[in-house]
């Protein structure tokens, strides 16, 4: 029986090469491809021995690396006198607890043919987060099987997984062969086993593979200890896989605009990556969502003009015409664009402890576009491990579900099946800025750009023109009791008395009324607010200075309202007053209300009240009396 | 959707060069359409030579709308800031020099502060011109393949704003969408060139003609030979050992840093194919060179927690 763990096969010595003719190695390595891929399994399966011995195999392990995993090996390894191949890419413990997030790392390793980009998914806590990140970017998914064990619960997760993030090339390695003394018929029931699993979730092909990691068989060369194989070993399927960039090249042109270049008035370039298809001088785009277009005059790049780009170069593109284009817009073949909508169905992987809050205002980013979108209650939640369809009302931490979602404005896509640069999206949480899921556009839910607003000639710059104002949203935020509602009545009668159409809203003619049908709950908070916002927003397009008097305590609820106002007129002021202080004013006796337990979620007492960090205007209601503050706040609203 | 589309007869092959430039240069470009004030830090090392190729690269023809900013220990190479001033004056760009004050006013030397010096010069000096400009996010030439802990770093990795990296809350980096969005105060380091491996760097500078400091290059130098470190005498401030004599070898860099404390290898590989032939057949990998990362070993992950790059 051989063991591999001595020189590696001829294959892959390059060395003669390199010392013989080095323009002729250099020469062959500059043509090499990239091909990423994902290594699936758990520390069990032996994924951290085969990725070592995929390193080690190439040769990308120099000798100071090896004689520390030789002395490694025999102080904490687990294969004897033997080199253990995992503690080259494991020694994650420490970092585990130290609590550090591992969700990725990355390895490298060439062969001739090809540069390799692994990701590997250490642990099984984050699993899912983990691997949709790493599948993410990958071609491949080498599924890791022990011979000993077949198909389990895990292999059922981890081929859903690389199906649903889209990944077309599957390979079955079934591990350990060494261990079952290479039974082929071992071997192939565990094949069909997973066979019939794949096709019941909708894999169509897949690539099966018998190896031993740790005794390198079927890694670089067929192994003789199984010579019923007649697949070509690892390695070599591995640098001949047909890339996903090269299948782009067939769909129709896309690239998302980055960066508009401007270095003069004679150029005008639009960069960005091609995501798919191809193009040449002379072709017809169209630009999306505008839809106008025009022809491409030159593609620029620092080496020179290109007769023709593909998928995956970036380059800066020239048109005969001067059409609106912007960042995020996406550039079409012209007689094949892109569809355009703004509301899906999407499936989400949710990557963040705090859950999923329906209502809630996200950030979109999709291509180089980030707009907002907000996102129903899930459809359903999806069990990974059984594949069953779950009632759910939000989505934690690694939860997969399908959910619709609507955006503000709408935008060119395509169903992430079709297209992963213009189907996948990640959203954001406005008030954390942290990335909280990934998701994938399945379709339009309607034909929205069959949808047109209606085209106002009066325009909302028109109406303010005719008020002599600038319209403005005064969001008065404060304690109970801090002073908001008298001095937000006492601004808006500064406000008439100078000729200033103004309308306060305050929260007992809202709740009364629009908001009646709403109760406190957190879902209900947020669309309690978000409907102000819309009403406030309604009211500045009419061209009206709008003042509001909530308590509205949270950060995220303002920076909301905030994100719905144009620019520049949402002007947040801070009632700055002690909770000491308003408690002893107490004006409508509810602290003593809330101190005896009669109020629950009292802002102040069991419920936080989160200060503006960034208000436009901040009131100190020690310093001054109301009517100072009132003055002070028409003064800056005149002078800006 | 039946429409025609426009196939070229044979599919282009990308080499995986090429693949690597168009992801660096699509990085570089989503900083810069979200940053408010980008900076790229330059250290005058092949690294950052390639990422300042790709910068000027990604803008074409416009120069990178961007200064490089190099946070200087004043004990660089003298070929170094030769290199560094020469480039500012090819690409356009405004050129930052950071030297930290503290450090200036307290003679801080390698010679007498070891690990102090890197700490003050490099990475309080860092902080210190990162808050002095305001600037949001900081390109750097880190690459996942020189160390185990920098495998797993973020392409975009965020920074408090008293610069600490939190291991807890960088964010998962899907397809090539990146999040830049951060509260005030917090900074973003980005790492463009994190999927190039040294072979890549080398095989790039070659193919593109990229001008590095002549020193990767063998040539006859004055040296003397301290704790298994040659180490070259590159001014008249290395302070020789009683008895100690400069002796001339044959040498060349593997990485650039303070010139006191970086080792040379012996060598006779004077021009690039020979550098990348002695490269693939050495068998060591490539920090060894560099003093900072023998203290410990998990020296680089307590760096990066302080601020270091």
């Amino acid at each position: 029986m051989s063991t591999a763990t001595g020189k590696p096969p001829s294959a892959y010595q390059t060395d003669a090469l390199i010392a013989a003719d080095i323009d002729a190695y250099l020469l062959q390595h500059q043509h090499k491809s990239l091909l990423r891929f994902i290594t699936c399994g758990s520390v069990d399966d032996g994924k951290s021995t085969l990725i070592g011995r995929l390193l080690y195999d190439s040769k990308m392990i120099f000798e100071d690396q090896l004689a520390a995993l030789e002395a490694d090996s025999k102080k904490v390894g687990t294969q004897g006198q033997e080199i253990d191949f995992a503690l080259l890419v494991d020694g994650l413990a420490a970092e585990r607890e130290q609590g550090i997030t591992i969700d990725v790392a990355y390895r490298f390793f060439a062969t001739e043919k090809r540069k390799f980009i692994v990701a590997d998914t250490p642990g099984h806590e984050q699993y899912t987060r983990n691997m949709v990140t790493g599948a993410s970017t990958a071609d491949l998914a080498i599924i890791l099987i022990d011979a000993r064990k077949g198909v389990l619960t895990q292999t059922r997760r981890h081929s859903y997984l690389a199906h649903l993030i889209g990944i077309r090339n599957l390979v079955l390695a079934v591990n350990k062969m060494d261990l079952i003394g290479y039974d082929q018929g071992r071997y192939q029931a565990i094949v069909e086993d997973y066979r019939a699993f794949a096709t019941s979730i909708g894999i169509t092909d897949f690539t099966p593979m018998p190896i031993s990691g740790f005794k390198g068989d079927n890694i670089t060369a067929n192994s003789p200890n199984m010579p019923w194989y007649t697949g070509v070993p690892l390695m070599a399927h591995l640098e001949t896989v047909e890339l996903d960039t090269t299948l782009d090249q067939a769909k129709p042109f896309r690239l998302p605009v980055q960066w508009v270049n401007r270095p003069n008035l004679d150029f005008r370039g639009f960069s960005g990556l091609i995501a798919s298809g191809s193009i040449k001088p002379g072709d017809a785009v169209r630009v999306l969502p505008g839809g106008k277009t025009s022809t491409v005059t030159r593609i620029v790049t620092f080496d020179g003009d290109l007769d023709q780009a593909v998928a995956g170069q970036s380059i800066t593109l020239c048109f005969a015409d001067e059409i609106d284009c912007s960042r995020g817009d996406v550039i079409t073949q012209a007689e094949a664009p892109t569809q355009v909508a703004d509301q899906f169905e999407a499936t989400l992987v949710w990557m963040n402890d705090e859950a999923l809050v329906p209502g809630r205002p996200y950030w979109l980013k999709i291509g180089t576009q980030t707009v907002t979108a907000r996102v129903q209650a899930p459809e359903y939640q999806i069990n990974i491990n059984t594949l069953e369809h779950l009632a759910a009302k939000t989505l934690e931490l690694n939860a997969i579900g399908v959910v619709k979602l609507a955006t503000e404005r709408a935008i060119p896509f395509e169903p992430y099946a079709d297209h992963h640069a213009l189907g996948g999206f990640i959203l954001i949480d406005k008030f954390s800025n942290a990335t909280v899921a990934a998701g994938m556009l399945n379709f339009s839910l309607r034909r929205a750009q069959n949808v047109h607003w209606q085209a106002l000639e009066v325009t909302r710059e028109r109406r303010a023109e005719l008020k002599h104002q600038k319209p403005a949203v005064l969001w008065f935020t404060g304690l109970s009791g801090s002073g908001k509602s008298t001095i937000a009545n006492l601004v808006e009668k500064k406000l008439a008395h100078v000729g200033k159409h103004t309308f306060l809203l305050d929260g007992d003619n809202v709740r009364h009324g629009l908001n009646k049908d709403l109760g406190f709950t957190q879902a209900d908070r947020i669309e309690n607010i978000r409907r102000i916002g819309e009403v406030a927003r309604l009211m500045t397009d009419a061209g009206l200075i709008v003042l509001t008097a909530f308590i509205s305590p949270f950060r995220a609820e303002r920076d909301l309202v905030r994100s719905m106002i144009p620019d520049g007129e949402f002007i947040e002021i801070f009632i700055d007053t002690p909770l000491a202080e308003a408690e002893k004013r107490d004006v409508k006796g509810l602290y003593k209300k809330a101190r005896a337990g009669e109020l629950p979620n009292f802002t102040g007492i069991d419920s936080p009240y989160e200060a503006p960090e960034n208000a436009e205007i901040r009131i100190d209601t020690t310093a001054m009396s109301a009517e100072q503050a009132a003055d002070l706040i028409v003064g800056s609203l005149l002078d800006a | 959707m039946s429409s025609p589309v426009a196939t070229p007869a044979v599919p282009v092959i990308l080499t995986h060069l090429q693949r690597l430039e168009s992801e660096s240069i699509h990085i570089i470009r989503e900083v810069v359409a979200e940053a408010e004030k980008p900076v790229m830090l330059y250290s005058v090392g092949k690294d950052s030579a390639v990422m300042l190729h790709l910068a000027r690269k990604a803008f074409f023809p416009s120069p990178p709308p961007f200064p490089l900013m190099h946070v200087d220990t004043t004990w660089k190479f003298k070929a170094m800031y030769a290199l560094r001033d020469q480039m500012a004056r090819e690409s356009g760009m405004e050129l930052l020099v950071y030297q930290n004050p503290e450090a200036k006013a307290k003679g801080i030397n390698p010679f007498d502060h070891g690990s102090l010096h890197t700490d003050l010069w490099k990475t309080e000096g860092l902080k210190q011109a990162l808050d002095l400009h305001k600037f949001d996010v900081a390109f750097g030439g880190a690459r996942r393949d020189e160390e185990k802990s920098r495998a797993k770093e973020r392409i975009f990795s965020f920074r408090s704003a008293s610069h600490r990296w939190d291991g807890k809350s960088q964010r998962p980096e899907l397809w090539n969408l990146y999040n830049a969005r951060k509260a005030k105060g917090e900074s973003i380091r980005v790492f463009p060139i994190s999927n190039w491996t040294e072979l890549d760097i080398w095989q790039y500078i070659h193919l593109e003609n990229i001008p590095i400091v002549p020193l990767y290059m063998a040539a006859e130098r004055p040296t003397v030979e301290r704790d298994g470190l040659i180490l070259m005498v590159d001014d008249e401030r290395f302070r020789l050992n009683p008895g100690e004599q400069p002796v001339m070898r044959s040498i060349r860099f593997r990485t650039l840093g303070c010139y006191p404390l970086t080792g040379a290898v012996e060598s006779t590989a004077d021009t690039l194919p020979r550098v990348i032939q002695e490269m693939l057949l050495t068998t060591t990998s490539e920090r060894q060179g560099r003093a900072i990362d023998h203290d410990q070993s998990a020296s680089m992950e307590k760096k990066k927690q302080e601020g270091y790059f």
